[in-house]
């Protein structure tokens, strides 16, 4: 392994080395997905691409949301927005592990004097039908990323399997830079001119979602939302794959899946106002599981989950 | 003979599995090898985070040949059955041989196997061992469609002799098999070659990797042990956090740090339990405080800076941690203080089973119940109502619902800041107990109530909808639950009938299972429960009920079919049956403690077989009666004796119960089994009524020698039918009497 890079000195500069690591090994670097969601996994660059014969490789930055999680800027270590660093190769490879712990030199982890353990920690996404074997990455007993190897997406068997590393930005770089509290982080590089700590970037909105998530919301417009974004989401699923206009065969899997991912962040919304019961929720979970199901049946119709005309014939 | 190394090296294989996998890896090659009669002198199997190993010693060069003789068809038969036989044996012509039988002459065949040699037998019975590994739980990777726990990476295989090391050659999806291996992920140097087991463990340890797991606990204990020792402290004993950690490192190094102290102020069994969940850190204590101050980590590598990084980064982890603790900890402490019975209300919206409803109305049930068995148990029923009430509160804390396991022990810390009364905080953690059968039972009243109450209500629950334990399966802890109300009536010597108590539960949970019954349905099942309060038996209740709702305009219906019927019918059957359940625990408990299962039947005929405590009594006695001479030929007697009347009985049909007259008596010994019988039932009567059974068991025994001269002197059959009878129903007097003690019909051999 290469031998210890310098320090990084900010929060962005940890970004910018994991793009530049990723990007060097090969992988497509995407940017974040332009919709609330609450992990990078639900990202089209995961959970669509995952699936089928086709070989992938994104890394990307998402900013993730978990609405229970805020505490109006003032825990040091949780957030109701927060990034995570999310890649994603299909087939995995064979030395997957080493490209990873290679990532994590980047940023400066000094393996001669860190612990790095691989302690077992399976996956499973009951909202997107999903799951996976790995572990969650310890350096020095801290969690930095989470490491799967997908067995299933949407309910479809993965062919080939996909590696998937997820890290949670803010609490690798406050590990990295040795920050206690997250609002003291510095953004960008602290002798710039203008020097930004993480506070002066998200105080003011941790705040405001906070309260906008815990009081505010309005629950009988989400429960409205939710109900559209499911409607609609069956509703484009159910058109014919030939376009009558164009005459060519789309098959609408993105725009399906953009009313999946919607309907799985209001139900979010609505989890943290408290406004569902504990049996209510398992019929919600259930509810955004089929569409995550009818999704991804309908991206492995499409070219890019594998679908080919002749197979088509063939079969 | 030969030595054969296996080594399957994966990526980190979870630490709960890899004792169990060096195990199955050991017997699904051994299996293998065995079956196709290779046979060995000796086999070990290893585990590490990433690689399972299988050493075998003196392996056979090759499996034995084997022949096998088969008989043919007769030389003159059809060309076709001699053709279909040489097929079937795989032999030519030339190779049978004719011998004569009765029959006439007859074709044998010899059909030969040769042995196989030791490498081909190996590669076949490793690659179905990998291709059929039982991992609880195992995936694919890349686009292989080859299963393993996480992805393996390469085989080691090899035979090895005096001479040197050959590789077993073999290829598992794409993976072939060679003779290198890797040492520690970071403190290794990369794949080295390996010519047998004592080169591969020792060059494994040169590498970093201590291969065997005892040995890597062993170290980690000793080392832990001896930093704390130096520091005055000593480590919080985890047998089975040892064993995980040891399967989380190759080469384990043990770290001890501090734990802040503003943190120090915390229950320390959420210390240890934190600290155990989240990091697996081992709990140092300071034996003379008693209080959690340090941790022990253990890393899976040295550092040039020895471990100061990573054990400044788990302090720091630790804290972060610790804060989310006291932050439950101080919310938690707030809300006990002010209002404690908000945490209760807010067990309505959580559910204990979808068909039994929310933790609320079950608390509601518990209360009730508590309050009943209260009286029995010497408690007082007001606080028994009270803990019963606060005693689950604890599930709606944020401590609790981080970590479930301190449910219970955090219930008494917060019923205490609460300001409950002693008994009811304790209660609230001891109302649990007993969950292993090692377990100590609660003796404390308040606690028995709500304990007895809360396992009671569990079992009349699942009773009441019919999800009794079936086989292995008992998703619900039922043979746990009962094995507790009995070990807490034996323990604290409780003297009450279990039927009362299944009864009103089943019927309280009958009434919340017809949530949907009419007011005056409902408001007459409760009143039925006032009324076994009363009578203590179901059958009086319901009929006082039936008969208070007869004279009644506009009364809920009785007739065949409505519902007050259909429970009324319902719950003796259920509690007779949740009884027999409970019987049956009650036999397997008894049998560990040397009472054989006819013991406890012959007890179980007798009245009050529901009071566990009298039972158990009255089986002790007999076991122990049973024990003595006397008490084996008095058995013997008895059988004798009831034998001769059951003959007699069927014969004349008439039943000889009364009557016995001793001016009848012929003999002396006749005469002298008529005055122990008047000696001894004077004396069981009244050792009955006391419950003494050991006095009523001796004073039986009396009439072992006046039964024995009996039989040996007297011919009951007489040709005098005055006699006969009045010997028979002197046998009567003899069969009733012993059966006033127990069933002694029951009583085996």
């Amino acid at each position: 392994m290469s031998k210890t890079t310098a320090k990084p000195r900010s929060f962005q500069e940890i970004i910018l080395r994991l793009q530049a690591y990723w990007a060097d090994k090969g992988c497509a670097v995407m940017q974040p997905y332009d919709m609330e969601v609450g992990a990078g996994t639900f990202h089209p660059a995961t959970t669509l691409r995952s699936l089928g014969s086709r070989p992938w490789a994104a890394a990307y930055v998402q900013p993730s949301r978990r609405p229970t999680d805020g505490r109006y800027g003032e825990n040091p270590n949780r957030l109701q927005h927060y990034y995570q660093y999310q890649v994603l190769i299909k087939p995995s490879p064979p030395d997957l592990q080493e490209l990873y712990l290679g990532s994590l030199e980047a940023i400066g982890i000094d393996m001669d004097l860190h612990d790095i353990r691989f302690v077992e920690d399976d996956w499973e996404s009951p909202t997107l039908g999903a799951w996976g074997l790995g572990w969650e990455v310890w350096c020095d007993g801290m969690e930095v990323s989470q490491f799967t190897y997908f067995q299933q997406v949407g309910g479809h068997d993965c062919h080939p399997v996909s590696g998937e590393l997820t890290y949670g930005l803010e609490r690798l770089a406050m590990y990295v830079l040795g920050i206690d509290h997250v609002m003291d982080m510095p953004y960008n590089d602290p002798d710039a001119p203008i020097a930004l700590k993480y506070g002066d970037v998200f105080r003011q909105t941790e705040q405001e979602y906070s309260r906008w998530n815990f009081d505010v919301a309005n629950t009988d417009v989400l429960l409205k939302h939710f109900e559209d974004a499911e409607a609609e989401c069956h509703s484009i699923l159910s058109q014919a794959h030939d376009d009558p206009k164009t005459g060519k065969r789309i098959v609408m899997a993105h725009p399906a899946y953009d009313q999946c991912i919607k309907a799985s962040h209001i139900f979010n919304l609505l989890d943290a106002r408290g406004v569902i019961s504990v049996t209510e929720r398992q019929s919600y979970i259930g509810r955004v599981r089929t569409l995550a199901k009818m999704c991804a049946d309908a991206f492995v119709q499409t070219e890019a989950g594998g679908w080919t005309a002749e197979a088509k014939a063939d079969a | 003979m030969a030595d054969l190394l296996i080594e399957l090296f994966s990526e980190e294989i979870p630490a709960r599995m890899q004792g169990r996998a060096a195990a199955d890896l050991k017997k699904r090659v051994t299996d293998g090898l065995v079956e196709a009669s290779l046979t060995f002198a000796g086999a070990a199997g290893f585990s590490t985070p990433r690689r399972l190993t299988l050493a075998i010693e003196g392996l056979l060069e090759r499996s034995p040949d084997q022949s096998e003789e088969r008989k043919g068809p007769r030389v003159d038969a059809p060309e076709k059955a001699i053709e279909g036989f040489l097929r079937g044996a795989g032999v030519s012509r030339d190779d049978l041989e004719i011998r004569d039988e009765k029959k006439g002459q007859v074709y044998f065949a010899t059909i030969r196997k040769p042995g196989r040699p030791a490498a081909e037998i190996v590669a076949e019975v490793l690659e179905d061992a990998i291709r059929n590994f039982p991992w609880p739980k195992s995936m694919r990777w890349g686009a292989g469609s080859l299963k393993w726990v996480r992805p393996l990476h390469s085989i080691l295989c090899i035979l090895s002799r005096e001479d040197g090391a050959e590789v077993v050659p073999m290829d598992v999806d794409g993976i072939a098999s060679d003779n290198t291996t890797e040492g520690h992920r970071f403190m290794g140097s990369g794949r080295f070659a390996v010519n047998g087991f004592d080169d591969y463990e020792a060059k494994l340890k040169r590498d970093h990797v201590i291969l065997n797991a005892e040995e890597r606990a062993d170290a980690i204990w000793t080392e832990a042990t001896s930093q704390a020792f130096a520091s005055g402290l000593e480590v919080v004993e985890d047998k089975g956090l040892l064993t995980e950690v040891a399967g989380l490192v190759e080469w384990p190094v043990v770290l001890m740090g501090a734990i802040d102290a503003e943190f120090l102020g915390l229950p320390p069994e959420v210390l240890q339990t934190s600290m155990k969940e989240h990091q697996k850190f081992f709990s140092v204590k300071n034996p003379k405080t008693g209080r959690i101050e340090r941790f022990i980590t253990v890393a899976n590598r040295e550092t040039v800076d020895h471990g100061a990084t990573i054990l400044a980064g788990n302090q720091k982890v630790l804290s972060a941690r610790l804060s989310d603790a006291k932050f439950f900890w101080e919310n938690d402490l707030r809300v006990a203080k002010s209002n404690i019975a908000a945490w209760t209300d807010r067990l309505s919206n959580v559910t204990f089973h979808n068909q039994l409803g929310s933790q609320a109305k079950r608390i509601d049930r518990i209360v009730a119940l508590a309050r009943d068995i209260a009286p029995a148990v010497g408690a007082d029923p007001a606080l028994a109502e009270q803990a019963a009430r606060v005693a689950k509160a604890d599930l709606s804390s944020e401590m609790v619902y981080e970590f479930p396991e301190l449910q219970g022990l955090m219930g008494r810390y917060y019923a205490e800041a609460a300001g409950l009364p002693a008994e009811v905080a304790n209660a609230a953690q001891e109302h649990y107990a007993p969950l292993g059968p090692s377990d100590d039972v609660p003796s404390a009243p308040v606690s028995v109530a709500v304990a007895l109450a809360d396992k009671i209500d569990t079992l009349t629950g699942f009773w009441a909808i019919d999800e009794k334990p079936t086989g292995s399966k008992d998703p619900y802890a039922l043979r746990r639950a009962s094995l507790g109300v009995i070990r807490i009536l034996l323990s604290n010597d409780i003297r009450a009938g279990l039927d009362a108590w299944f009864d009103a539960q089943l019927l309280r949970h009958k009434i919340n299972l017809n949530g949907d019954a009419d007011a005056a349905e409902i408001e007459a099942m409760e009143e039925m429960l006032d009324e076994i309060a009363d009578h203590g038996v179901f059958g009086a209740a319901f009929h006082a009920m039936l008969d208070r709702l007869k004279g009644k305009d506009d009364a809920p219906a009785t007739d065949e079919g409505s519902l007050l019927r259909t429970v009324g019918d319902a719950v003796p059957d259920l509690s007779t049956d949740l009884l027999a359940f409970f019987h049956d625990r009650l036999k397997v408990y008894l049998r560990d403690q040397g009472l054989t299962h006819d013991v406890i039947d012959a007890c179980l005929e007798m009245p009050g077989n529901d009071d566990v405590t009298l039972l158990v009594r009255r089986a002790t006695a007999l076991g122990a009666f049973l024990e003595t001479e006397d008490g084996t030929n008095l058995v013997q007697g008895f059988k004798r004796a009831a034998n001769i009347l059951t003959q007699a009985e069927e014969k004349d049909g008439v039943e000889y119960s009364f009557g016995a007259d001793a001016k009848f008596a012929e003999t002396d010994e006749e005469k002298a089994l008529f005055a122990a019988l008047d000696a001894a039932g004077a004396k069981i009567a009244p050792a009955m009524e006391a419950e003494d059974f050991a006095a009523a068991m001796a004073s039986m025994a009396d009439l072992r020698a006046p039964i024995d001269a009996f039989f040996e002197a007297v011919q009951v059959n007489s040709d005098n039918q005055v006699v006969r009878r009045n010997r028979l129903n002197l046998l009567s007097r003899i069969r009733g009497l012993c059966l006033s003690v127990a069933d002694l019909t029951r009583i085996e051999g």
